[in-house]
């Protein structure tokens, strides 16, 4: 087992590295670094842009493979992913923003999946139910929010809420209220207090698709054998159900529930830019459109790194529910 | 009964079921399954209710569990010790199920959770009722209880999860979680009808032997009369959700008065007595429940039906003046008077008259030599060793003439449907020579072959999943036609000329599959594969997706096509009855080989080999008096995995005659293979079959 693992792994961290240098490959020939210098006044020299393209190791007149050689050399040697464009390093920037990202992306993620899992149970064993047909309809309207009008309304209802009591209950903007005073535990709250809403979108999210996925896979269930043999032994309909049904029910999920983990993070850079929060996703957007071919790569080689260990994870996640395939 | 009433209101019996309705709503209609369903179980005894699919039997079982999906709207009464179950809550049924009733499901394959441990499945069913029993007495308990059901190695195997298990091994598991808490009432839903025949004696020992333990009485569900033949006390016979007739066994196999029950036991092929006679089906089929008609809903199939049975149906009533014996038919008197003659009732179907019989020159159509088919077991995503063979096909030989039945038996796994699809291929084999009409596959090329495919035809074991649901019946019969390049108005004649033959009215050829019952699927089937005028057939397992009622029927077409036109069949089946009732020849196949073959008469009556002995002694026999004097030869465990390398006679590790051999000869065994050799009629793969009798 601890073989199979260890393969996958392998396997994984392979196609990370893939996906990491054809990010690379991508950016340089997409992007153009150079037009950040061009439109400025005074316009720099050529040489002077050179120099610092040839600083930042992204100079076009140099051959793609030679510079991710350079970028590759760089990675091994120094663990360094080169400079951004506001000349500090990608690395000191990732591990700066990774934290933040991750406190969203870990919570998010949970507090998803618990709903996700309890809503979409929930859902199949009141199949075409009142209740079951409401959430499908709420979670339905969620998936087809876009996820900034999703932040936006969050904060309307928060304003609101903070109005009508008076206080500010909810804050919504930063990870934390700049130069606040008081001791540790008004520093926790107003973190949390800071955490709410951003969690809450990505967990909405994020829940509206697991309940349907999960409703789905609960529905095969419902109706095997198994829980009528569950049942027969004395247990009621609705233990029958959780000890037996859920649990199998699970299984495919995990694989699910581990990808999609690394995929939140896309949700999660709008999210981000929505509630001001420096994130790994900002990175990535303002990346893009500073042409900062050093910054996107990190910020891709960090959500390369989230999918393989998701998906270690994941595989692990799968053999511990289901016995079948354990070797 | 002996003892006095223990429960009051029942008049002692365990379990009574009294008029019991259960209706399903649905959007076209309400299905009511069952219908004013009376029947009792006292305390030890063992009832066989019997019926074809859609009788009701399962689901007025699963009313008396309380297991019905909740749409389900019941009616009448349950009353299990004296107290009614209906209206009771799931939790206070779920106090009683496991306790005082349980239950074992049809499907072993799929009845147990698949991510808990055997052990862990059985003493959840402990604790569940004894709340006290700390969890390590009830993995100890049911470690016990895995010895007592005969499971092998039991402290192991308590770890092990269903997927390692057999089909018949995950019965008895099931089997010990029933008997766990020691009910008083186990009922048994088709418990063996999934299983190989000699896992079925298995699993019925076993049963047995839990009922002798637990004291317990047994509700045995079957669709097979030969299942309850030999071990119920009583039986009742279920048709379109109504108990048509009950009785002691006796009564009802050996005086039946439900005209149902008579016809039943007709068409059913009889190890005992098969081949001699002619099968008599019962024409039509069961009746839709969505919308039954007044009367009898059996009048549409009786011969004996009179203008009385379409307008009231009868009662279950009285067959002279004893309670327990009853019969729901408006002539039961006549029936049991003898005014109205058994065997009488249905007519036997004539055979093919010699006219039209074809004239066929006794010749060898198909010869296989040492086919050999072996699959590789590999390891590995990039590089691939092979870590083991699979000896699905090793070394079979047998002869089809024409106008001939070769019947192949053996059990699930023995290699059969491998065979048949390496004939079907009609490609040079892994080794071994195939011949057709003399020619051998081998050196044939494209053309030639596919010139022959139309001469070798098949007809397969399920009629709806090997039928296109979206084509008509003409298009689908006319297929083979298509890829032979047949014009299509020649295909239309020749179509409508198969579906007659078949007993299809040429003019359903426009229909779709679903609007057609089992039994009629099958014969479409039949037609395609009449449709291109083969010489050989091959049948895999062409009747045993089909009720019993249905069987007949469909044998009996098939004995007259072959007479008819002429045709040699392959038949594979499992069922040895119906073998034995259409078949000339027979070849028993074990893990790969042919173990014996001779003439079907020499075979069935004189069996050489002592794993064709074994299959012979696990059929049961629908005639109780037989079934209880004779004694079973039970084989022990399951089928060898094919991979697993036994040196000698690959049959050594279950067979009950090497048992008994003294040592020399169990030397033999153990490193020689057996060759096949004549003895008496047959040829048999067997060292020591001259002392076969030495295993009775």
């Amino acid at each position: 087992m601890t073989g199979f693992i260890v393969k996958r792994f392998i396997n994984y961290a392979i196609l990370s590295a893939i996906a990491t240098m054809s990010a690379y490959v991508l950016a340089s020939i997409i992007l153009n670094p150079a037009g950040r210098y061009l439109g400025r006044n005074p316009r720099p020299s050529d040489a002077t842009i050179n120099s610092i393209l040839d600083g930042l190791g992204v100079n076009p007149h140099t051959p793609v493979i030679e510079r991710l050689w350079t970028w590759l050399v760089n990675l091994v040697t120094h663990g360094s992913l080169g400079d951004t464009v506001h000349n500090t390093s990608v690395v000191s920037e990732m591990a700066a923003r990774a934290g933040t990202s991750l406190r969203l992306l870990i919570l998010g993620t949970i507090i998803a999946a618990l709903v996700g899992v309890v809503v979409g149970v929930w859902g199949a064993v009141r199949q075409y139910k009142f209740s079951d047909q409401a959430i499908s309809y709420v979670s339905f309207t969620i998936l087809a929010t876009p996820s900034f009008v999703l932040g936006i309304l969050l904060m309307i209802l928060a304003t609101m809420l903070n109005t009508a009591t008076g206080m500010q209950l909810v804050s919504f903007t930063g990870e934390y209220t700049p130069g606040l005073d008081g001791g540790w535990w008004a520093h926790v709250w107003d973190r949390a207090a800071h955490l709410l809403l951003p969690t809450i979108s990505l967990a909405l999210m994020g829940a509206a698709g697991y309940s349907r996925y999960q409703r789905s896979a609960m529905l095969d269930v419902l109706s095997a054998d198994y829980i009528r043999t569950a049942r027969s032994k004395g247990r009621t309909r609705g233990s029958a159900l959780i000890r037996h049904g859920v649990r199998v029910a699970l299984i495919p999920m995990s694989t699910y529930f581990a990808y999609s983990f690394a995929t939140v993070l896309a949700g999660a850079a709008v999210t981000e830019l929505v509630f001001s929060w420096h994130g790994m996703g900002e990175m990535l957007v303002q990346a893009i459109s500073e042409s900062d071919i050093n910054a996107f790569t990190g910020a891709i080689l960090f959500n390369a790194i989230l999918v393989l260990i998701a998906g270690t994870l994941s595989d692990v996640v799968y053999a511990a529910l289901d016995p079948r395939v354990r070797v | 009964m002996a003892e006095r009433t223990p429960f009051p209101g029942t008049a002692g019996h365990l379990l009574e079921v009294r008029d019991l309705s259960v209706t399903f709503p649905q959007p076209g209609g309400a299905v009511t399954a069952v219908r004013g369903v009376n029947y009792h179980v006292d305390k030890g005894e063992f009832l066989g209710i019997v019926g074809e699919s859609g009788s009701g039997k399962s689901v007025s079982s699963l009313a008396v569990m309380g297991l019905l999906p909740s749409s389900a709207q019941v009616s009448g009464d349950i009353l299990f010790e004296g107290r009614s179950l209906l209206g009771r809550s799931d939790r206070e049924l779920s106090r009683l199920r496991g306790e005082g009733i349980s239950i074992i499901f049809q499907d072993p394959l799929s009845a147990l959770t698949p991510v808990y441990t055997i052990g862990a499945q059985i003493a959840e069913a402990l604790q569940l009722h004894d709340r006290k029993l700390s969890g390590q007495a009830a993995k100890a308990r049911a470690v016990e209880l895995l010895k007592v059901v005969g499971i092998p190695n039991p402290e192991r195997r308590a770890q092990a999860f269903p997927h390692e298990f057999s089909g018949g091994m995950r019965q008895r598991a099931m089997i010990a979680i029933a008997i766990a808490n020691n009910p008083r009432l186990i009922i048994a839903d088709e418990p063996t009808t999934a299983l190989d025949v000699t896992i079925q004696a298995q699993i019925l020992e076993v049963l047995q032997k839990a009922k002798d333990l637990t004291g317990a009485a047994v509700v045995l569900i079957t669709h097979d009369l030969g299942v309850v033949a030999g071990n119920a006390d009583r039986i009742a016979v279920m048709y379109a959700g109504r108990i048509v007739e009950t009785g002691t066994v006796d009564q009802v196999f050996h005086r039946p008065s439900m005209p149902y029950t008579i016809g039943l036991l007709r068409s059913m092929p009889n190890l005992a007595t098969a081949g001699h006679t002619r099968l008599v089906p019962l024409e039509g089929r069961p009746p839709q429940l969505a919308n039954l008609a007044p009367g009898c809903p059996f009048a549409p199939r009786c011969p004996a039906a009179i203008d009385a049975c379409r307008t009231t149906e009868p009662p279950l009533a009285a067959v002279s003046g004893n309670p327990l014996n009853a019969s729901a038919c408006l002539r039961v008197g006549e029936i049991a008077s003898g005014t109205l003659k058994r065997d009488g009732l249905y007519p036997v179907p004539e055979a093919v008259a010699p006219a039209v019989r074809a004239a066929v020159t006794p010749e060898r159509v198909l010869g296989v030599d040492g086919l050999v088919r072996h699959f590789p077991l590999t390891r590995g995503s990039v590089f691939k060793q092979v870590i083991g063979t699979v000896r699905a096909v090793d070394g079979v030989s047998f002869d089809l003439r024409s106008g001939q039945t070769l019947g192949l038996v053996g059990e699930s796994g023995c290699g059969k449907s491998t065979t048949i699809m390496e004939i079907l291929e009609l490609a040079k084999p892994q080794a071994g020579r195939i011949t057709v009409n003399g020619r051998d596959v081998a050196t044939m090329g494209g053309r030639e072959r596919r010139a022959l495919r139309s001469d070798i035809q098949v007809v397969f074991q399920d009629p709806m999943a090997s039928l296109d649901p979206r084509l008509p019946i003409q298009d689908i019969v006319a297929e083979p036609l298509t890829v032979h390049g047949v014009p299509a108005r020649e295909r239309l004649k020749r179509v409508r000329e198969v579906l007659d033959l078949v007993g299809l009215e040429p003019s359903m050829a426009s229909r779709y599959p679903h609007e057609f019952s089992g039994g009629q699927r099958q014969r479409i089937g039949i037609a395609r594969a009449l449709v291109t005028d083969p010489k050989i057939m091959v049948l895999d397992e062409p009747v045993s997706a089909l009720d019993v009622s249905i069987q007949a029927g469909v044998i009996n077409l098939l004995e007259d096509l072959q007479e008819k036109l002429g045709l040699s069949y392959l038949f594979v089946a499992h069922d040895l009855a119906v073998v034995r009732q259409i078949a000339d020849t027979v070849a028993v196949m074990y893990l790969g080989r042919i173990v014996e073959s001779g003439a079907s008469e020499d075979l069935f009556e004189h069996p050489q080999h002592p794993y064709t002995r074994a299959l012979l002694s696990a059929v049961p026999v629908p005639d109780p008096a037989l079934e209880r004097s004779r004694r079973r030869i039970i084989l022990e465990g399951d089928l060898p995995s094919p991979t697993a390398d036994i040196s000698g006679c690959n049959f050594r590790t279950r067979c009950p005659l090497y048992q008994v051999m003294d040592p020399p000869a169990q030397e033999t065994c153990r490193t020689l293979d057996p060759p096949r050799r004549q003895v008496e009629g047959s040829s048999v793969a067997c060292h020591h079959a001259e002392r076969i009798d030495l295993m009775s």
